[in-house]
């Protein structure tokens, strides 16, 4: 038995155009922009999708039967905070009639315990609830939020006490990098089955705050040990999944398991992702769910067929070992830190960019700037 | 028979609440669906869990995979347990 997102078996029969892409495996509904959280790393774009442009639960049913049909098998309901939208219950039930399997990401700061009975009576099959920090203090600083982590508890003790299994996560960064043991130790006292150690990826808000949050190197090498230590003290406990810091690192992260590969976006407004961010990178139009199906926009827009594959590499990732591993690593990166996406991600040690990046982390992690907090209507720089 | 003091052939396990078990149409075959994971099963691996319902416990599945396959019924248990085990392990199986 093997574990799919490492790999699928690929035999496609291609005669002339190009080979037909294996269906996606997971993916994440964007329902709303709308959050009452205002995390400065949030990974919706700096600008936000209004209500008013948000798809209706129509529109979204039809996105997910479609899903359905193409090979999709996890639909992550995401925002914003997904609760904002009152047809989160009718959202959730459409996932289960087309037999997909349903994954609330929520704050948790929203959510009745009668609301939360309707979404588990409707067959939400999974919650994944962030936390921005172990104390109060911390949590509700980095929220912008007073009140938030007392909230996320009683919804955290709700969702357990429902029967439905949780999932913590927690975005790291300079302010709460030294809380993982007590996030490990929450995450266990709080009976959650999986933890997930993010620490932030700098894209939109959180590039624009990276002053403000990126770690020095020696707490994030410390803060890997601890979370290894606490993986195999608590296994068949508690599962921890890290996201790498990957500034600090020597290869790239395999991002998204590669573009237009294994999993695909939908924005509020029916937009279709390869992932979050890749309406940065520029020359790419994206298709929208109003105007054509999901299968022909997973198979057909020339932006997913932009970077998947290996054809798109330079040369020396294309002559790289690590080519089907990592997949070139992450093209947003290489557009935020070299102003070109086709570039090698400039984590990699081969990249002409790599030293240029270790020291812009550490500048950032020796300056001291203010959040700029998630909100909607701020102007990009 | 050994037994492994974690998983008795007398022990009785589900799949737990937020994991399910389908099959995959569009790719073939069988796959748990986890949080935040799929894992692909090969037909071995879907012939046990499709027996694992809660009420019948790790022997009674043994014994019946042992008649179906026509297979030693000490194997049987030595692999099915080895995967039970390590589904546990991955949070996706419990013991009733």
């Amino acid at each position: 038995m093997t574990e799919a997102m490492a790999e699928y078996r690929r035999d496609t029969v291609s005669s002339t155009a190009k080979p037909v892409p294996q269906p996606p495996i997971g993916m994440l509904a964007e329902l709303t922009h709308r959050c009452p959280l205002q995390c400065p790393y949030c990974s919706n774009p700096i600008e936000l999708t209004r209500k008013r442009e948000e798809l209706d639960t129509d529109t979204w049913r039809r996105v997910f039967r479609q899903a359905a049909d193409m090979g999709v098998l996890q639909v992550h309901l995401s925002g914003g905070e997904p609760a904002a939208r009152p047809d989160l219950e009718a959202l959730i039930a459409s996932c289960v009639e087309s037999g997909l399997y349903s994954n609330l990401i929520t704050a948790g700061v929203n959510i009745s315990r009668a609301r939360l009975d309707a979404l588990a009576d409707a067959g939400l099959d999974h919650v994944q609830l962030s936390v921005q920090g172990a104390t109060a203090e911390v949590n509700d600083r980095i929220a912008n939020l007073p009140g938030a982590f007392d909230k996320k508890l009683a919804f955290a003790r709700n969702v357990t006490d429902v029967g439905l299994p949780l999932t913590l996560n927690s975005v790291i960064h300079r302010h709460n990098l030294h809380q993982i043991p007590d996030l490990v130790e929450l995450a266990v006292e709080l009976g959650a089955r999986r933890l997930e150690i993010a620490h932030a990826q700098y894209y939109g808000w959180a590039l624009e705050n990276r002053a403000a949050l990126m770690p020095p190197r020696e707490q994030v090498m410390e803060a890997l040990e601890l979370v290894e230590a606490a993986r195999e003290r608590l296994k068949g406990k508690l599962v921890i999944d890290a996201v790498v810091p990957d500034y600090y690192a020597r290869l790239p992260k395999p991002c998204m398991n590669g573009w237009g590969r294994q999993s695909l976006n939908v924005t509020p407004a029916g937009k279709v992702l390869p992932c979050h961010a890749a309406e940065t990178i520029p020359g790419l139009e994206f298709w929208n769910v109003r105007d054509h199906g999901l299968n022909e926009i997973w198979r057909d827009n020339p932006a997913f067929n932009a970077y998947r594959g290996t054809d798109w590499m330079p040369d020396s990732c294309q002559s790289c070992d690590r080519r089907e591993i990592d997949w070139g690593g992450c093209r947003c990166q290489a557009l935020a830190l070299t102003g070109d996406a086709t570039q090698m991600d400039p984590v990699c040690e081969l990249s002409p960019y790599h030293d240029e990046v270790q020291v812009l982390a550490i500048r950032d992690a020796g300056r001291d700037d203010d959040f700029r907090y998630r909100r909607f209507a701020a102007a990009p720089r | 028979m050994t037994t492994s003091p974690e998983l008795q052939p007398t022990d009785t396990v589900r799949i737990p609440r937020g994991v399910r078990l389908r099959e995959d149409k569009a790719r073939g075959g069988w796959v748990l669906l986890a949080p935040e994971r799929v894992f692909q099963l090969d037909p071995i691996a879907r012939e046990v869990l499709t027996r694992v319902d809660g009420e019948r416990t790790i022997a009674d599945i043994v014994d019946d995979l042992a008649a179906a396959f026509d297979a030693p019924r000490e194997r049987i248990l030595t692999d099915v347990r080895a995967m039970l085990l390590d589904l546990m392990t991955k949070n996706v199986l419990e013991v009733v």
